[in-house]
């Protein structure tokens, strides 16, 4: 592959976008993609019965939301380092909801997903002119700006103390609103929604502009497209689906803490996106449950120092497989059916 | 050829065109026009300014002075998407095909613009070969291959006006007449074609009109009959 055509406009942002192509242009029609598909299925519907529920539950949360990530990390070449605005808002927006209206839980997480969408918004109009390094330092900006906001807005947020007691509530349903395996299974459908949501965005003719728009901005722009529009528009989708993986988590804990408007939280799915393999969208449900159950792992059993285990791990991921794990798993496949398809 | 279509309306009309790299001036003073169903090609050596030109047309150079017109609107304060989208096709001298994209996803990847607008099926019937590769990488076609997918790219998506940069550079003879064969059916149906051309023999051999651009500016502007009479000269001056 020629290299000069892609390197132009990626240039600025250290991507191994040379790599990420592979899944925009695999053959589709074929009976493996389908056979993963239902096997990723299978996995969905049966974590809970391995794992403890709650856990399940924020490997599904985390999931989604580092597939909103890598939308605009794989698919539009931007870093977006204040992720957790999104999360953090709508997570704060579903509590108070449903605390205060004591509505389903799923018209609280919509109505979470919306606000996450509406600050994303001008946040996604002023950030979008930057591109590299400079996005991911406007868009730490706006989150900090978020998160002083919930950390000094006492009365509403409750401020170090986070938002206590937010309501499973679900059409008086018992089980779902008491027992976490069962929740599990009614927010499932919403999880499962948004990732079939951000598989269609990449795979639509508006995902492809996205890529041209990565690949070579001005190109893209000659060819008839508002780079910057695109970018916002993409930007806003990509936060609405933080913003339903935020409010699902919310409500999963029953509980909104600081934590979820903290760069950290940002910082967790970005590693979670990479280590999974930027470009894949799948790769982020694979980071997600690899850093979930470590930490899960390490925090039981009583260890400390998780940072050091999933900083190491990073470290050997972008060294040694920049990729991903997803991401390195599917290239294998795809050239091994490239070559046995291949005229 | 046919005679030249001058006397139609300007499609593109630019007066006094100067354009900057920071300090260093890239044109000085550039007039030109070309009328609606002409072919017309700007002639001069590496560093004349014909890649700005077409780029300041294209409003993907905004280091501009002067006015450029495009079917009587004044493109000073029009975006380059905008600018597509009123039917200006650029074709960039690397091809500008997109490696993550196939083939076909390059092709369908511009918005269509006007009722011009090759159909897919004409622009496969037209280049078989990007039929047979569709499912393709975008870039694991030769050079010549991509770049009948670059102009076919801008073909279907109804541009009035194709700015080729170099369409023929470093092909093979035989693409050469086919991308030949291409201008002149884009001719025939009404098409404009504004192109950089180093091969004066192939630049004869499309063209209506010839401006040779030196060091920025406008030369001399020749019609073809004028052009082919002082091939000889003309060699000299571009020192090839």
């Amino acid at each position: 592959m020629s290299n000069d055509v892609t390197s132009g406009a990626t240039a600025h942002l250290d991507l191994p976008t040379d790599d990420v192509h592979v899944s925009a242009t695999t053959p589709r029609r074929s009976g493996l993609r389908w056979l993963l598909l239902a096997a990723g299925l299978v996995v969905a519907l049966a974590l809970p019965w391995f794992i403890y529920p709650p856990i399940a539950m924020d490997i599904a949360c985390w999931a989604l939301f580092a597939i909103s990530l890598d939308i605009l990390l794989g698919y539009c070449g931007l870093l977006s380092f204040g992720h957790a605005a999104f999360w953090g808002g709508s997570a704060y927006c579903t509590g108070l909801v449903a605390v205060h209206y004591g509505v389903p839980f799923p018209v609280a997480v919509l109505a979470g997903m919306l606000f996450a969408m509406l600050i994303a918004v001008p946040i996604g109009y002023l950030s979008v002119r930057a591109t590299g390094i400079y996005f991911a330092m406007v868009t730490l900006a706006f989150a900090q700006m978020i998160y002083f906001i919930a950390n000094q807005w006492r009365d509403v947020t409750g401020g170090e103390n986070g938002l206590q007691a937010v309501p499973k509530s679900f059409f008086g349903i018992e089980l779902v609103e008491t027992e976490s395996f069962y929740f599990y299974y009614a927010a499932l459908p919403m999880i499962l929604l948004g990732m079939w949501a951000a598989w269609r965005i990449v795979h639509s003719p508006f995902g492809r502009v996205l890529v041209a728009i990565r690949d070579n901005a001005p190109r893209a722009r000659a060819l008839g497209y508002d780079v910057e529009t695109y970018k916002v528009v993409a930007f806003v989708l990509s936060a609405g689906l933080a913003g339903l993986a935020g409010g699902l988590f919310a409500i999963s804990h029953g509980f909104v803490s600081l934590q979820e408007v903290n760069w950290t939280t940002s910082g967790k799915v970005v590693l979670m996106a990479v280590l999974g393999g930027i470009g894949t969208l799948w790769g982020g449900v694979v980071g997600a449950g690899f850093i979930v159950v470590l930490e899960d792992y390490m925090a039981s059993s009583g260890f400390e120092g998780i940072g050091i285990v999933t900083g190491s791990v990073f470290v050997v991921v972008v060294l040694l497989f920049r990729r991903g794990i997803w991401g390195t798993l599917a290239h294998h496949l795809g050239r091994r059916r490239q070559a046995g398809t291949r005229d | 050829m046919p005679d030249a279509v001058s006397t139609g309306p300007a499609l593109l009309e630019i007066r006094g065109l100067d354009a900057w790299y920071g300090e260093a001036q890239a044109l000085r003073g550039v007039d030109l026009e070309v009328h609606a169903g002409e072919v017309v090609t700007l002639v001069g050596r590496n560093g004349a300014g014909k890649t700005t030109l077409l780029r300041s047309v294209m409003g993907l150079h905004r280091q501009v002075s002067g006015s450029i017109v495009f079917d009587g609107t004044d493109l000073a304060k029009v975006p380059a998407h905008r600018r597509a989208r009123m039917g200006l096709g650029w074709v960039q001298d690397d091809r500008g095909i997109y490696a993550s994209l196939t083939v076909e996803e390059n092709l369908l990847l511009p918005p269509v613009v006007s009722d011009s607008a090759w159909s897919t099926e004409k622009v496969y019937d037209a280049f078989p070969v990007l039929a047979d590769r569709r499912r393709a990488p975008g870039t694991t076609l030769s050079g010549g291959e991509q770049q009948m997918l670059a102009i076919a790219r801008v073909l279907r998506s109804g541009a009035r006006m194709l700015l080729l940069d170099e369409p023929t550079e470093g092909l093979a003879p035989v693409i050469v007449s086919r991308i030949r064969d291409i201008i002149h059916e884009v001719r025939s149906t009404g098409g404009t074609v504004l192109l950089i051309e180093q091969n004066v023999k192939f630049a004869a051999t499309v063209a209506d009109r010839h401006y040779l651009l030196a060091q920025g500016a406008v030369v001399e502007s020749l019609d073809n009959a004028d052009f082919q009479a002082r091939q000889g000269e003309l060699l000299e001056h571009l020192g090839i």
